[in-house]
């Protein structure tokens, strides 16, 4: 039996892994699925607002970490270097914001959605129309990008084409989106962040002993190469890059305002993202919601904190392995990658070795971000069940956080847009009914930009952040702390917060009104970092506009005190 | 419970969100960027000092911040009664 088990791990060849392990996990996610129907629509909105911290802070993390988390960000770090820094603390430190700032009070406050804050907090329903609206460009917006990621892993490890993989996971989202509405997403969310986790720490632990000794990742990639030579691994990478004619690793290159606002932006965005939010309406307790924030963060610092070693780990491989190598050379995987014209080469000079320069004239290797974190088990040699498992991971990173971001869409449709403003008198049958076919709408619209991707897709990412911190997050911070806030202040600070998000972006990301380059950037900042300008702004606007008009009513202020007191929190309601 | 004593424990609560979120300052915008190059004088194995806050440092204090939040705030729930369900 022995024997026979290393024989085949021997003998199964990657795709056959693939399949079992891919196989498996759906299998799980679907069997919780039908485990965990839901049969209300505050089941289906809230998972019946009784879950546990840790089963909740299990499913944010999953929920949270998606495409970009797992597949994305270690390769952009391993290309940006230093500057890589913006994400890592961008998208966990947006968690200290959401946990002392939101999550107890929009809890305590107890309803389904963010709009449902907006506009209640605001006795407007134009507040919860923005609100509704920004909710539905933030969520689309991400959600075509973890479409787009589930199709690239199937068209990878799976060989199928890039179209047919992004149906297989749209149909799999939709049937445990449409069934088991957040209640069903809940559940296998936390399968859902056991596999991701497990798959992104099996290889890193692997390379680091690999390459350091060192079996923890997050030490490893401080320490000493194995190779005897006593020299640190960063301070090799820093001399491997500058040879190469790259900025040193750990110093990066943007300027210092351009890091600040990109880290700010994507904090801010991170606290006021609407999928990331409405995860905190679902514990019992103000207590629970403050330690769940805690307990997620906690689960996704693990990756966070392994994600810059593997950066560091896969660029020193990859320089090892191609720089300056004869092409006729190159290892399996990187035909591979080929094929999916994920890395490209062209012997510009007709020599047959690789070089790979920052010069853009004479470089001939391009290596595509997004396939660092998917090519590193194969470029460290790993066996064929590890590539196997990050594939698995990568497709669970990027459904469960395609469900969390579908459930907001059809949460906005059914309950902020019909329950709440066209037909108030819709039947708690029918409210979900509406709700499962707006998920069904949704699932379809992602699809189709799965399919046919806008060629903004990763630009729009940064936009959806911007959009978050140039709205949501003023608007709900100054709905708690500042009691004379009014609905004439919130609505004109997010319409002029999310306009001016807009048209920065348009100008200097697509080119409109003129268009412009880095020279022309207000005060240095980049469209990926304009969201904290934006969010100033929606601050000021807020706060001048407020003076000028009058106090909010009697009972508004009083839900005001109410919320910030942790007691008698009750369950999230309807009413 | 009283108005007076929703206040009391409102302003406990702000000063503890005005120290917590000084701290989260601190060690991503402060260490982490606007100070890094001098910290990164400063070395601890093979990392820079200013290069560890930006991508170790500051994730392991953050987490390390929510947690000490929810401990003073269910102390701070408890002296002011507002412990119950």
């Amino acid at each position: 039996m022995m024997v026979n088990s290393i024989l085949m791990s021997q003998v199964l060849d990657v795709q056959t892994w693939t399949y079992i392990i891919v196989g498996l996990t759906f299998t799980i996610y679907i069997g919780i699925a039908i485990w965990s129907r839901a049969a209300s629509t505050k089941d289906f909105y809230v998972a019946g607002g009784g879950v546990s911290p840790l089963a909740n802070g299990m499913a944010t993390a999953a929920d949270w970490m998606s495409a970009a988390s797992f597949i994305s960000m270690a390769g952009i770090i391993s290309f940006a270097g230093y500057d890589g820094a913006v994400y890592l603390m961008g998208w966990t430190g947006g968690y200290v914001l959401l946990a002392l700032l939101l999550a107890p009070y929009l809890r305590k406050f107890g309803k389904f959605t963010v709009p449902d804050f907006i506009g209640d907090r605001y006795y407007s329903n134009t507040a919860r129309f923005v609100g509704v609206i920004c909710a539905l460009l933030v969520s689309f917006t991400y959600v075509a990008g973890q479409m787009r990621g589930v199709g690239l892993v199937f068209s990878r490890f799976l060989e199928v084409d890039i179209n047919t993989g992004v149906m297989i996971g749209m149909f799999i989202v939709l049937f445990y989106a449409v069934l088991g509405g957040m209640k069903g997403i809940t559940y296998t969310q936390v399968a859902q962040y056991c596999v991701l986790i497990f798959a992104f720490m099996v290889p890193a632990i692997f390379i680091s002993i690999q390459m350091t000794g060192n079996p923890i990742p997050q030490l490893g990639f401080g320490d000493k190469l194995a190779d005897g030579s006593g020299m640190y691994l960063l301070d090799k990478l820093d001399g491997l890059s500058t040879e190469l004619g790259f900025a040193e690793y750990t110093e990066g290159s943007k300027s210092m305002i351009d890091v600040f606002a990109i880290t700010l932006a994507l904090m801010v965005g991170t606290a006021g993202l609407p999928h990331v939010i409405v995860r905190f309406f679902t514990v019992k307790r103000v207590k629970d919601a403050r330690k769940s924030a805690g307990l997620a963060l906690l689960l996704i610092a693990i990756l966070y904190t392994t994600a810059p070693a593997v950066s560091v780990f896969a660029r020193t491989n990859l320089i090892e392995t191609v720089s300056g190598k004869p092409y006729s050379n190159v290892p399996e995987w990187f035909k591979k990658w080929e094929l999916t014209g994920l890395i490209t080469f062209t012997d510009k000079n007709e020599d047959g070795n690789i070089q790979y320069l920052a010069d853009q004239d004479k470089n001939e290797l391009v290596v595509d971000n997004d396939i660092m974190v998917l090519a590193n088990p194969e470029i460290a040699k790993l066996p064929n069940w590890v590539i196997a498992l990050v594939a698995a991971g990568s497709l669970a990173a990027a459904l469960s956080t395609a469900a969390g971001l579908l459930l907001v869409i059809s949460a906005s449709v059914s309950h902020d847009l019909i329950k709440k403003m066209i037909n108030p008198n819709i039947s708690e049958n029918g409210e979900l009914i509406a709700a499962r076919l707006s998920a069904v709408v949704a699932v379809g619209v992602a699809a189709y930009f799965g399919i046919h991707p806008p060629g903004f897709v990763a630009a729009t990412v940064a936009l959806a952040f911007g959009l978050a911190a140039a709205s949501f997050f003023p608007a709900i911070i100054l709905g708690i702390f500042y009691k004379r806030m009014n609905k004439e202040g919130a609505i004109a600070g997010m319409v002029v917060g999310i306009s001016s998000m807009i048209l920065y972006m348009l100008k200097f990301k697509f080119g409109w009104f003129g268009g412009g380059g880095k020279s022309d950037w207000w005060f240095g900042i980049s469209p990926e970092g304009f969201g904290s300008v934006a969010m100033i702004l929606n601050f000021t606007v807020s706060i001048i506009i407020m003076k000028f008009t009058p106090a909010p009513p009697e009972d508004v202020q009083e839900i005001v005190e109410n919320i910030r007191i942790p007691s008698g929190a009750g369950e999230a309601s309807n009413h | 419970m009283s108005k007076s004593n929703a206040k009391a424990y409102w302003k406990e609560n702000l000063k503890y969100l005005f120290v917590l979120l000084a701290v989260w300052f601190l060690v991503s915008y402060g260490a982490g960027i606007l100070f890094k190059d001098d910290l990164n004088k400063i070395r601890i194995g093979g990392f820079k000092l200013g290069f560890w806050f930006a991508q170790q440092g500051s994730i392991y204090v953050f987490v390390i911040l929510i947690f000490v939040y929810v401990r003073l705030m269910n102390k701070l729930d408890k002296k002011y009664g507002y412990d119950g369900e």
